[in-house]
């Protein structure tokens, strides 16, 4: 143990030598071009959330291939959705890569190890995904700025959808970790029926057998649920096999189009809620669309999307300001002077998206699951927490 | 509740517990009979579920795929026997650990690198698919009562094989004693062979089954095979027996403990607190109901060496 540590700190150093000399060198040179901008992207790429993190990814190097800025570099390493790795991958980053600017972790408990850290060292962080409340409230950062949403937002819009349908009477289900407290305290806080009955189950259980049952003997008018990845996929399955006839909604991760083929015709019909689809009819979406798919032989993800927003951001940041000015850059990244495949897009003053969010159906299309929008769940949507922040 | 409710609760801890038992059981022979702690034994669970997928996306046909999950888990059993596990008989637990452990990991990536990231698509075939009505009037799923029929069709085969069998007498005596069953001119290499392979196939199953209503995905082993040791602990580590009546046990207090627990705190608590608690609580159920089985039996249910 004690000898690879000394060897860790043997490369650092010699990292250190080398990056000194290559700044003395790049000194030397003395032309007055803008300091290149270096990004760590840390997310997940192994086990069994990778296909998010392969998502995000891919998203964001779209972008940044399509741009061809030479003065951008990214370096990627996996997270294992895990917050011990993630740490230390941030700790490397800055320490030994140097890197200006952090990004895409997909897990909120993975972003709350990684992000107060690194934008007290006065790194910006750019979230691609993850966006708990602790970070957009109170604990919010000047340097600190979420691309995708807040994590309430979609579960405050599945709220609006259900008492906008004239659902009397609602069953709500989500995993007991502190992601899906919030989920349906934000379903709770737009939903003006009644919850028939409120129900926490195991973080990554598998078999609802058991909650299938207590559903159906609820007799409510309709179910949210909110289960994340390999989760939403099993419930799905044994759902549409119990063949209840109750509408469902729920957040788009459930339905989202990396896993919507492992769900198959059962999740057909079924709302969700989204701030992107593919469908949103806008000269930037119908490009990024068309892009990936050509690029990567599949249709894109909500995380493809808000990755390849995220990359897009920082380019039109590099556009007009300087990283070694933090200040400037940070005005920047603030203006949100880009094309957003999600049109509208401003970031309110906690530095969180303000935009609409969108109920989408699942359909087939051609023979492929994918998601098309039917209605517009609400507007120019901020956040609950924004009026507690202060920066 | 209604009664109605409750035994179709009961049911699905019915069905839970005897997927346990199909996992449980192979994990408990190779432990009882060759002494080896198999951490290795999730991975050919997910082996199982994507050679079901994997064949059944090919061919169109379920019963294939399930097939086919048999004998690529048996097959890759097989294989890992005579190329790993082997060498691992007569080290101690921490080297069994470590080296299943790296199967584990090669296992995951392999898949990954065959299959990529992303969960497979697979579903009941259109003949279970639905539900029935059952007498007194509860719908249950037609698919889980065939896994129902088909974990105690297993459970009967295997007391049998191992009650009446010449292969059955072969693997209780080298549980009792291995040096003197080689001595008797029995193949203990092969039997181990066999008897892993066997193992190897029940966790394939498994995985095909469960898979078929869960989610195909690499990593789907893992959280099964910590409740199959739970199960193996309360037992009492090799008996076939013990596994039954430990999955059983661990699969319907799991499941009834997700739908008493939050309604047994709500009479008293208010309804959010009571489900966030009950739904905690319901977490630890069967690791409580471990613990006290420990302290009544220190060497589980139907331990041999108590």
């Amino acid at each position: 143990m004690t000898g690879s540590k000394t060897g860790i700190h043997r490369e650092t150093r010699m990292t250190r030598y080398l990056t000194t000399t290559a700044l003395a060198l790049s000194m030397i040179g003395g032309a007055a071009m803008a300091e290149p901008v270096k990004v760590g992207m840390i997310t997940t790429l192994s086990g069994g959330g990778a296909s998010l993190g392969i998502d995000t990814r891919d998203g964001f190097m779209l972008a940044v291939e399509e741009a061809g800025n030479p003065e951008l570099e990214v370096v990627i390493e996996d997270d294992q959705q895990k917050p011990e790795i993630a740490v230390q991958l941030s700790d490397k980053m800055i320490q030994s890569e140097d890197v200006d600017v952090l990004t895409g972790i997909v897990w909120s408990n993975l972003a709350m190890a990684v992000v107060p850290g690194a934008t007290r060292q006065g790194k910006f962080y750019l979230s691609t995904n993850a966006a708990p409340s602790q970070l957009a409230g109170k604990g919010c950062h000047e340097n600190y700025f979420s691309v995708s949403y807040q994590n309430d937002n979609l579960h405050e819009a599945a709220g609006a959808y259900a008492t906008n349908e004239g659902f009397g009477t609602m069953f709500i289900m989500a995993p007991n970790y502190p992601a899906g407290q919030d989920s349906l305290s934000g379903f709770k806080r737009f939903y003006e029926g009644e919850v028939a009955s409120e129900v926490y189950t195991q973080l990554g259980q598998t078999d609802y057998a058991a909650e299938i049952a207590q559903i159906r003997d609820s007799g409510a008018d309709g179910l949210f649920f909110f289960l994340p990845g390999g989760m939403g996929i099993s419930f799905m399955k044994q759902w549409a096999e119990a063949g209840i006839d109750m509408p469902v909604v729920g957040p788009a991760f459930s339905f989202s189009q990396d896993i919507l083929p492992a769900i198959g015709d059962a999740a057909i019909g079924v709302k969700n809620t989204a701030q992107w689809s593919k469908d949103i009819d806008n000269e930037a979406n119908a490009h990024f669309v068309e892009a990936f798919e050509a690029k990567y032989d599949r249709l894109p993800s909500l995380y493809a999307a808000q990755g390849y927003d995220t990359a897009r951001l920082l380019l039109s940041a590099m556009e007009t300001a300087d990283i070694a000015d933090a200040d400037a850059f940070r005005e920047a990244l603030r203006a949100a002077d880009f094309d957003s495949v999600r049109g509208d897009f401003a970031f309110g003053p906690n530095q969180h998206p303000v935009q609409d969010i969108y109920v989408r159906e699942v359909i087939s299309e051609d023979g492929t699951l994918t998601n098309k929008i039917v209605a517009t769940a609400m507007e120019d949507r901020g956040d609950a927490y924004a009026e507690e922040c202060s920066m | 509740m209604s009664m109605l409710l409750l035994i179709e609760q009961l049911l699905n801890g019915l069905q839970s517990g005897l997927m346990l038992f199909l996992m449980a059981a192979g994990l408990t022979l190779v432990f009882g009979v060759m002494g080896l702690i198999n951490l290795a034994h999730g991975s050919l669970y997910m082996v199982g579920a994507f050679a079901c997928a994997g064949v059944a996306a090919a061919t169109g046909s379920f019963w294939l795929g399930l097939a086919a999950s048999i004998a690529a888990a048996a097959a890759a059993g097989a294989i890992v026997e005579v190329a790993v596990i082997r060498r691992l008989y007569a080290r101690d637990h921490l080297d069994q650990v470590l080296a299943t452990f790296a199967l584990i990991l090669i296992f995951s990536e392999g898949t990954r690198w065959l299959y990529g990231s992303f969960p497979l698509y697979l579903n009941v075939p259109p003949s279970l698919s639905g539900s029935v009505t059952l007498p007194g009037g509860i719908q249950y799923s037609l698919f889980r009562l065939a896994i129902i029929g088909a974990g105690l069709a297993v459970a009967v085969g295997l007391f049998l094989l191992i009650g009446k069998t010449r292969i059955g007498v072969q693997v209780r005596a080298g549980e009792a004693d291995r040096e003197m069953i080689a001595a008797l001119g029995v193949d203990i290499g092969r039997l181990y062979t066999l008897v892993f392979a066997l193992g190897a196939a029940l966790a394939g199953m498994a995985g095909a089954l469960v898979g078929t209503i869960q989610s195909v995905q690499v990593g789907m082993g893992e959280p099964v095979l910590i409740l199959a040791f739970v199960v193996i602990v309360i037992g009492g580590i090799g008996s076939i027996k013990g596994a039954l009546v430990g999955a059983l046990l661990v699969g319907l207090t799991d499941t009834m403990g997700r739908v008493l627990l939050p309604s047994i705190f709500d009479l008293f608590m208010e309804t959010s607190a009571a489900t966030s608690v009950g739904a905690a609580l319901a977490s630890m159920a069967i690791y409580i109901l471990m613990a006290l089985v420990l302290i009544v039996k220190p060497g589980g249910l139907f331990g041999a060496r108590a």
